[in-house]
């Protein structure tokens, strides 16, 4: 009788180390596996990228819709290109949308934001963004405001 | 006066290299055998001892811990009016460095004093020594299930701390202080990275169940078979393992900061 209780005891412990790892996993940092399965690829390019980072978000009025994948510097088109990773639910934009990378609030982190544009034709795997706005560099608004005041 | 000296020093090296080949041996002994499937209730019975009766403990300064971390936390982060980064701060912290060392830390001194002065009463009472003469090994029969118990149970009990601290702050910062509850969380699962993050603490928390364990158990079947030994063997226990854990907490952190 002593030794099952030990073990049923032991067992539930285990359980709650499980179920703990589980929440870890997907509570506290949001792992999912198989997530990139059902996305699709998009490429545009930026003249200035600032401060945008690999896995910051990728939104349409605000909301998420996926994340940046990669950004690298283009030989041939000497900018930078970024490679978006887009949830595949999201399947009717425009192909003239815009890309703008934008901050979220003063001091936040870098997001690209996708405002819709108007043609019939739509974006899919693999195609570009051609319409993009870079990102605005503090410094160098400070720096230009400096120089008309003077 | 001088070779004096010199054979002080010589003495006290010496000393340390024994002691060490005795603590190679012993964990050797212990995990070169075959496995034995009449081995598996003595663990169990083990993770019972050490992890299950060590689960109120974990729990209590768990809570207190994630408690404290987002009180603090809020006072600084609310001057920069970036609160919402609370939630990923105490995640953070609490899974790569609180959950493992302060559980370890609780470990070694609840679990890990236990395992040395049962072997060290035993080794004094010569229970080890009459198994031997029944043809009983005790290093199968008590060192091993002790070595395996411990070494399975400190990585979950850093588990729980870690969820049980989160909690905790989510309660204190979220439903007391009033951080807005969906940036509290969207913010944490943002920055947290399983991979990155979580598996690194876990990397944390095996290194040191292995460590600890090893050391009360060495502690315990090295002790002098005297109650002064026995007292010095516990104490033994509870500092080296201590600074064994800080130290490799440090040593870990810098191998694992560029992965």
């Amino acid at each position: 009788m002593q030794s099952l209780k030990i073990e049923v005891l032991v067992g539930v412990f285990l359980l709650i180390s499980l179920l703990c790892l589980g929440f870890l996993a997907v509570k506290v940092s949001g792992f999912s596996l198989g997530k990139s399965n059902d996305r699709y690829l998009l490429y545009s390019h930026f003249e200035q990228v600032g401060g945008l980072t690999v896995r910051s978000k990728v939104a349409i009025s605000g909301v998420e819709i996926g994340q940046v994948l990669a950004i690298e510097y283009d030989q041939e088109t000497m900018n930078a290109r970024v490679t978006l990773e887009i949830d595949s639910s999201i399947s009717n934009m425009p192909s003239d949308s815009t890309a703008s990378i934008l901050t979220e609030g003063l001091l936040g982190s870098k997001y690209i934001s996708i405002s819709l544009g108007a043609e019939d034709q739509t974006l899919s795997e693999g195609d570009e963004i051609f319409d993009t706005q870079s990102a605005v560099i503090l410094e160098e608004l400070i720096g230009k405001f400096l120089i008309e005041q003077f | 006066m001088f070779v004096h000296a010199l054979k002080q020093i010589g003495r006290f090296s010496f000393e340390i290299l024994s002691s060490m080949g005795r603590a190679l041996r012993l964990l050797s002994s212990a995990l070169i055998r075959r496995p034995d499937h009449r081995n598996i209730p003595l663990i169990i019975g083990q993770v019972y001892q050490l992890g299950v009766l060590s689960i109120l403990i974990i729990v209590c300064s768990g809570f207190a811990i994630g408690a404290v971390l987002a009180l603090q936390g809020y006072t600084q982060l609310v001057r920069v009016g970036s609160e919402s980064a609370l939630g990923l701060g105490v995640a953070l912290v609490l899974v790569m460095e609180i959950g493992p060392v302060v559980s370890a830390l609780l470990f070694a001194g609840r679990a890990g004093s236990a395992v040395t002065a049962e072997i060290g009463l035993m080794k004094a009472t010569e229970q080890l020594a009459s198994m031997e003469m029944i043809g009983v090994d005790p290093i199968a029969r008590i060192i091993a299930p002790r070595f395996w118990g411990g070494f399975i149970v400190l990585p979950l009990l850093a588990l729980m701390f870690s969820v049980v601290g989160v909690w905790a702050g989510s309660l204190v910062a979220v439903d007391w202080l009033g951080v807005y509850s969906g940036s509290f969380w969207s913010v944490m699962e943002q920055g947290v990275d399983f991979f990155d993050h979580v598996m690194k603490g876990i990397i944390k928390s095996i290194v040191f169940g292995f460590v600890v364990i090893w050391i009360s158990l060495y502690q315990g079947y090295d002790s002098l078979p005297t109650s002064e030994g026995l007292s010095t063997a516990t104490t033994n226990t509870v500092v080296f393992s201590s600074v064994w854990i800080l130290v490799l907490d440090f040593f870990l952190t810098l191998m694992m900061f560029e992965l």
